[in-house]
């Protein structure tokens, strides 16, 4: 974890109306139900200003939905919640006019050029001085020079850093990302999370959704959604502690009969491949041991015990599916994943519903 | 910050100029189609045709008959394109579209006349389109009246038709000539301005969804009345385009007469293109995709055409098929451009219409209002 930690106390609970000037976002219990599906379901969130707090989950898990309920785009069904300390029902221009929303799909117009589009945006939000502000903008970009050209144009990494540019020119308290880097280049990854990083540590708030682990990593904190429900938030660096998993490095001469046999194997839950070894995790930490001394001796395996890492963490979190961590809180859960063992449940610790201090 | 914003609506305008502008194909559509459509209507379609081909079958050659033949001809309906010699032939010719009408004057025709035998003339026409016969054949009353009159003298004079006992005056006000394209192309432009604003205005508004870039404008502080009128006002002023280049077209090209009040018509000229581009938007508010926004201007374009008085006359509709006609702006509108171009109407004169078309679009906004959402769900 090398990402800036900006809060040295964890924060306070919020108060009874949410609204906490330690939180950026901080909503309970918010629904969204399209067609009697409930896209999102009793989503719980606190993120502390001047954080990057990493949002993961699968496609369709309702990340963007989320998203949307946050910045005053969409309405909850249920639930309520403070956004920058402005009620996400009812202040919703407030909020608007406070915050920076980059869309998953390129949502700038591709028929006006490129300073059109940031001029458009400056105007949008009345920003003062627009033309400097404009100015600066494309000096930043880089893009002073194509100015002129159509943002349709544009290459994929370069549309991005234009989206970026437009929700940035008004100077936003909260930046909301919604798979910022979908279908961007490795290295436009890492100068956009370069960026990111340096708003961060001016304070601006980051909540960004994202499916890339190198991304999910470089976050402060992290939250988990699938099937519209939380499993599981907290700081990134806890969030292998919290699952409980123990994780064994193995290599031997024949991954692929070994991955098969090991799968069969009750102690373990989960066995990810990486290359040339083999992650093999369970949280029966005593039965996993039990079962790496008798296969040290197999010829050619070789087992050592290692820190369960974010990758394992959330390999585990996406194969569970909707195999909920909070099961005492949501006894309406019935589905079980089909991948993962059945686990017993006072192994199951519910997930803090607001992320906590190292403390 | 949190009230209506002139800068903000000013920057939706500002950017709906520039996109229209680089949209060239729209850009040509919006002036060439009204040019098309007012070429089209207005020189091909003919609700009093004439020069319609007729056969003869004429048992009689007397100075009479001939006369009858004669006068037809210079009525220019009737264009004689051949001589029949039986009725199969006649029926024939009816029947496969070569003939429109069949003249049938009987042998000896002239003789029985004379004797007062009152004999028959036989106008067998292929009414199977009743505007074609129509016409023609409420002249031809008149023209074989003339005919007989012009010839029955001196010796003939008994068998002269007796002048009725009263005269009947007709009066064909404002278009005296009975030209279809006095009627049409006044209409016409209420056709063409409901087609392309409502259009425009709806694909327009349904793009910036389609494209995504509706979630990033919404996503600022703007207002929906901000949104709504950005995106409105551009094509407030192509309407105005189309309307001069129609104004102009019509009178240099069917010298359709502009006699009442432009104040009068331009009021209900505003009025009118608003009320279109309130439809325009209401029907983005539904349609999911451009292609959808179109299929439902398309579908509203039928009844403006078909209930609206314009191809066929208001008041010969069915009392539900007015219901519908009355409820649709074209109505109203036509009758005031047609009352202010060709009848000399004064503002006075129409304030019905445009009262008429004042509703219409007080509800159309309301619903317009209601169904745009700020949020996307």
């Amino acid at each position: 974890m090398t990402a800036a930690d900006p809060l040295s106390a964890p924060p306070s609970p919020p108060d009874a109306s949410g609204a906490h000037p330690d939180w950026a976002i901080s909503v309970q219990g918010m629904t969204k139900v399209y067609g009697g599906r409930r896209v999102v379901d009793d989503f719980d969130m606190q993120v502390p200003r001047g954080a990057i707090y990493g949002f993961l989950g699968p496609n369709g898990s309702g990340k963007t939905t989320t998203i949307r309920m946050m910045c005053g785009l969409l309405t909850p069904d249920a639930g309520q919640g403070s956004c920058l300390g402005f009620d996400i029902r009812k202040q919703q221009v407030q909020i608007k006019a406070r915050v920076g929303y980059m869309t998953q799909r390129f949502s700038l117009y591709e028929d006006l050029t490129i300073r059109e589009n940031l001029d458009f945006f400056a105007r949008m939000y009345g920003v003062q001085q627009r033309r400097q502000r404009v100015a600066d903008a494309l000096a930043t970009l880089g893009l002073s020079g194509r100015a002129h050209q159509l943002a349709g144009s544009l290459s994929g990494g370069w549309k991005q850093r234009l989206a970026l540019a437009a929700c940035l020119i008004h100077d936003p308290e909260l930046l909301l990302l919604d798979e910022p880097t979908a279908g961007v280049d490795p290295k436009a990854r890492r100068d956009f999370w370069a960026e990111i990083r340096q708003l961060a540590k001016r304070g601006v708030t980051v909540l960004v959704s994202t499916h890339y682990m190198d991304e999910a990593v470089q976050c402060d904190y992290i939250a988990y959604i699938a099937y519209g429900r939380k499993l599981i938030a907290g700081r990134a660096g806890q969030i292998p502690q919290m699952i409980g998993l123990h994780t064994w490095r193995v290599t031997a001469p024949n991954l692929d009969q070994l991955e098969a046999e090991l799968s069969q194997n009750p102690a373990v839950e989960q066995v990810a491949r990486f290359g040339a070894v083999l992650h093999v995790s369970g949280r029966q930490e005593a039965a996993l041991k039990q079962l790496a001394q008798a296969q040290q001796g197999q010829p050619g395996q070789r087992w050592s015990y290692k820190e369960t890492e974010l990758e394992e963490a959330f390999i585990y979190l996406m194969a569970s599916g909707t195999d909920n961590f909070a099961q005492e809180a949501d006894p309406g859960a019935t589905a079980k994943p089909p991948a993962v063992p059945p686990r017993r449940q006072d192994q199951a610790d519910p997930p803090p519903s607001a992320p906590r201090g190292a403390g | 910050m949190l009230g209506y914003s002139l800068p903000r609506f000013l920057a939706v305008l500002v950017k709906e100029f520039i996109q229209m502008r680089r949209d060239r194909v729209t850009f040509a559509m919006m002036i060439g189609v009204p040019i098309m459509q007012l070429l089209i209507f207005g020189y091909a379609i003919n609700s009093d045709p004439r020069h319609l081909p007729t056969y003869v079958e004429v048992g009689d050659d007397s100075p009479l008959s001939r006369a009858i033949v004669y006068g037809m001809k210079t009525s220019s309906y009737f264009d004689f394109i051949g001589q029949l010699t039986s009725p199969d032939e006649a029926d024939q010719a009816l029947k496969d579209g070569r003939a429109s009408f069949v003249l049938v004057i009987p042998p000896n025709f002239e003789r029985d006349l004379v004797r007062g035998l009152n004999p028959q003339i036989l106008l067998a026409a292929d009414a199977s389109d009743p505007a074609a016969a129509g016409g023609a054949s409420a002249a031809m009353a008149q023209i074989v009246q003339q005919a007989v009159g012009a010839v029955t003298r001196g010796p003939l004079a008994n068998a002269r038709p007796k002048p009725a006992p009263f005269e009947l005056v007709i009066h064909r006000q404002f278009n005296p000539e009975g030209l279809t394209a006095l009627n049409v192309v006044p209409g016409l432009l209420g056709v063409i301005l409901s087609m392309t604003m409502v259009l425009i205005t709806s694909v327009a508004i349904v793009r910036e969804r389609e494209r995504g870039t509706m979630e990033a404008l919404i996503s600022t502080p703007v207002r929906p009345a901000e949104v709504m009128l950005g995106k409105i006002i551009p094509y407030v002023l192509v309407g105005y385009v189309q309307t001069l280049v129609f104004l102009l077209a019509s009178r240099a090209l069917f010298s359709v007469p502009f006699l009442g009040s432009p104040l009068a018509f331009f009021l209900g000229f505003n009025l009118y293109i608003i009320v279109n581009l309130a439809l325009g938007f209401l029907i983005s508010t539904f349609a999911k995709s451009q292609m959808q926004a179109m299929q439902v201007s398309f579908f509203l374009l039928l009844p403006t055409i078909l209930l609206s008085g314009f191809m066929f006359p208001f008041a010969a509709m069915p009392g539900w098929a007015q219901t519908i006609g009355t409820a649709i702006p074209a109505t109203h509108f036509l009758r005031l451009v047609r009352k202010v171009m060709l009848k000399g109407a004064g503002v006075g004169d129409v304030v019905a219409d445009m009262g008429a078309i004042a509703l219409i679009m007080v509800v159309i906004v309301f619903l317009a209002l209601r169904r745009y959402r700020q949020t996307l769900d």
